[in-house]
């Protein structure tokens, strides 16, 4: 079995998490956990829909910044695509995507504030960076032979209009559909740090312990997303995009001057600041990586790696709930419904929750990033299976998922799962907001103490850590040889 | 089709920037720091709003914010002009806006305390001197309020060092923030935390309120007093809403009189404060590390 390296992989990766287990801090540190999460799902039964008069302009204004945000992300990111090939472009594009819509929001408040732009960039930015990479990848995919037969003289760009544009259009179609649905979540956690969409109300509820309002919050997301398919129509899409800029509400106006000083100033180490010499910047900046970020790095990957497996071993107890395999379709019914949640809700919500009821540890943070990640891999090689036809002779239940089922889907659930490594580690990054010793712990709390110098250092070795892991992420599923669609 | 779509996404992104650029002029914005748990601000502030446009003829706005440093920038953009502040985040926004002031502060502000409280489970019996109490608190779990609170964090934090010599995170075996003085309280009631450090009106106010379980937390130890919450305004509102704006909010804020608005802060009334009171709050704020 060993000779297998997706096998030798696995048994790898299973290992380095079980050693971080090990050195983790894994704990239940509330008195009654179960008391407050079977008070949760009270709420969520009870839910009441008219807590606050805002939550329907909440729920209006996290489709609207979805909307801009994505819209914007994704015009720029086409633009980019154009230039993919230019290294310093996808080092560009590598880096604005490595750092997180959260951490873009916190640093755009600083100068911006709470005008609807902070929102706006928050999503469009990292978002262009991945639109670039995938619609690069899927020009690159295009069939060559359009372009070949055109007439001499054709201008590249009329040639790129008429003979590439085409044959990728409905793959960038859906995968910027798709996008939307990822933008959604994004623009819902903005809220968490003070924009008007749902996460603001959303927090406010929870940690007043007033699940009822929380649970009506929930639902409204959820048929949002749910619903997506049906007033997501194409012909519709114009009128959304066109009003979505009048439903971002009016924030507080910007004052230019905050921009230049935050520039000039603010993220200004402070020894330079203060024009002390060589010395002191290098007592600040190793004060900065021996107490904030090296604690931060290591609590980051241990997360990581326990996050990661759990997503894989969830994804491949998850997927037969919706496979065709298996059961009914009452059951796979229930299965689709647990799984839309789970992949909807964001793991910083999860997150968010769990360490409500079961206090502060790791162990919040690794079950919410199992949850949501291996509702999406789940889902997706659910479904994956069902267009795999077995002999009618085939063997059933168990048998029929260990050694007709798991073999097949193995590889691509491998390479959803590697695809995913850099996705959770920038969501283990920033769950740190929430308390969990993480490098986001020590962005936030540079942030509160109004230390942008020392907040920038420590986003900077946050997007080189995911970088550094996507690279890793792709030399893996080369080496074995994976192939995968993006997921976000 | 692919030319037409990409027009009209051109198109609304200007028109997104347009509409996002939008301004209004001549609102005065205030807003708090998020200390307590946020229906009460809104009801809070939203009365205090009320009041000060009645008083001062200029349209009032309160805004909520989630973090005390968000409170803090925005005052340092004059997104907001004046602000509720707490001890530090009071002194780190005066520090970032020249010319700012302090000019009010709450009657019991002068003298403040801190609370440390603990869950009942864990035994312990209140004592004069928190150094009496190091071998109880050792290696039990401890949660302060927001990061950049006076009350919880900053004096709970300094004290902590002061006796014991050591940093929070090597006397307790957990560390951790609540976020504010309500959540603390009730972490530190539900047993999440078995000890927690929170401003002293809170807890008198839920006290009183009925709103605390008495056989599942008490109070172990109160800090010595230190100045704490205070109104701080910008420096430039005069040239912004006519001469002598300033003036007329001081006083505005100082005869604040409505019972029940007083009552939600809770405050007894406004007193005059100046920068130099918060001196103290300054010097511990760099002890321990918190200002450069």
């Amino acid at each position: 079995m060993f000779a297998y390296p997706t096998v030798r992989a696995s048994f790898i990766f299973l290992a380095v998490a079980l050693l971080g287990l090990l050195v983790a801090d894994i704990a239940i540190t509330t008195a009654n956990p179960w008391q407050d999460l079977g008070r949760f799902f009270l709420g969520v039964a009870t839910p009441n829909f008219f807590s606050t008069e805002g939550l329907l302009t909440a729920l209006l204004r996290t489709v609207a910044f979805a909307f801009v945000g994505v819209t914007l992300g994704s015009i720029c990111g086409f633009l980019l695509a154009l230039v993919y090939r230019f290294l310093p472009v996808r080092i560009f594009c590598a880096f604005i995507r490595a750092i997180h819509e959260l951490f873009w929001a916190l640093i755009f408040l600083q100068f911006f504030g709470f005008h609807p732009l902070t929102g706006v960039l928050a999503i469009a930015i990292p978002y262009a960076g991945i639109f670039a990479k995938v619609y690069s990848e899927i020009l690159e995919e295009a069939d060559p032979e359009p372009g070949r037969l055109l007439p001499p003289g054709t201008s590249s760009i009329a040639a790129f209009l008429y003979a590439r544009i085409p044959d990728c259009w409905v793959q960038m179609r859906t995968y910027t559909a798709y996008r939307l649905e990822c933008g959604l979540r994004s623009s819902a956690i903005l809220g968490f740090v003070g924009l008007p969409t749902l996460g603001f109300y959303l927090e406010s509820s929870f940690s007043q312990g007033l699940y009822s309002d929380a649970g009506a919050m929930l639902i409204l997301f959820y048929v949002l997303i749910a619903t997506m398919p049906l007033w997501l129509r194409p012909k519709l899409l114009p009128v959304y995009v066109l009003a979505a800029p009048f439903f971002l509400g009016d924030g507080l106006p910007i004052v230019w001057g905050n921009v230049e000083r935050f520039f000039t100033e603010d993220i200004i180490p402070s020894p330079i600041r203060d024009g002390e010499g060589l010395a002191a910047i290098w007592a600040w900046l190793s004060d900065v990586l021996i107490t904030e970020a090296l604690p931060g790095i290591w609590n980051t990957v241990v997360l990581t790696q326990i996050a990661l497996v759990a997503t894989g071993i969830l994804s491949l107890l998850a997927f037969p709930l919706i496979s065709n395999h298996f059961g009914g379709p009452v059951r796979r019914t229930s299965g689709h419904v647990f799984l839309v949640i789970a992949r909807s809700t964001p793991e910083y919500i999860l997150a968010y929750i769990l360490l409500q009821l079961w206090g502060p540890s790791m162990l919040p943070a690794v079950v919410a990033l199992a949850l949501h990640n291996g509702g999406i891999i789940g889902h997706l090689i659910g479904r994956q299976t069902n267009t795999i036809h077995l002999r009618p002779d085939a063997p059933v239940g168990f048998s029929r998922y260990s050694w007709e089922l798991v073999p097949r889907i193995y590889r691509s659930f491998l390479a959803f799962l590697f695809y995913r490594w850099e996705i959770i580690m920038r969501e283990t990054a920033i769950l740190g907001i929430l308390g969990i010793y993480t490098l986001g712990f020590y962005v936030d709390s540079a942030i509160q103490n109004i230390q942008f110098d020392r907040a920038m250092v420590l986003i900077l070795i946050t997007a080189l850590l995911n970088i550094g892991v996507d690279a890793l992420g792709r030399f893996i599923r080369r080496k074995l040889a994976l192939q995968t669609m993006p997921t976000c | 089709m692919a030319i037409s779509n990409l027009r009209k996404w051109l198109a609304t992104g200007l028109l997104s920037l347009a509409a996002a650029t939008t301004v209004q002029a001549d609102t005065f914005v205030f807003t708090a720091i998020p200390d307590e748990d946020e229906t009460k601000l809104v009801e809070r502030f939203r009365g205090v709003a009320d009041y000060l446009q009645e008083q001062l003829d200029v349209e009032v706005r309160y805004i909520p914010v989630k973090s005390y440093a968000a409170a803090v920038s925005a005052f340092r953009n004059n997104q907001v002009q004046l602000a509720w502040f707490g001890g530090l985040s009071g002194v780190q926004a005066r520090r970032l806006v020249p010319g700012s002031e302090a000019i009010a502060q709450g009657v019991e502000d002068e003298a403040f305390e801190t609370y440390f409280i603990a869950n009942t489970s864990t035994g312990i019996q209140p004592a004069d001197s928190l150094d009496e109490l190091e071998d109880e608190l050792r290696g039990k779990t401890f949660t302060f309020g927001s990061k950049g609170s006076t009350s919880g964090r900053l004096m709970p934090e300094f004290y902590i060092r002061d006796v014991f010599n050591e940093a929070p995170d090597s006397l307790f075996s957990r560390v951790g923030f609540s976020g504010n003085h309500t959540r603390t309280l009730r972490l530190v009631e539900a047993g999440t935390y078995e000890v927690g450090a929170l401003n002293f009106q809170v807890w008198e106010k839920e006290l009183e309120n009925g709103n605390i379980d008495t056989d599942a937390v008490q109070v172990i130890w109160r800090t010595p007093t230190y100045p704490d919450y205070q109104w701080t305004i910008r420096g430039d509102v005069d040239e912004r809403f006519g001469d002598g704006f300033k003036q007329k909010m001081t006083e505005a804020l100082l005869n604040l009189d409505d019972p029940a608005l007083l009552e939600s802060f809770p405050r007894s009334g406004f007193i005059p404060a100046s920068n130099d009171d918060y001196e103290p709050i300054r010097a511990t704020a760099e002890n321990i590390g918190i200002l450069d």
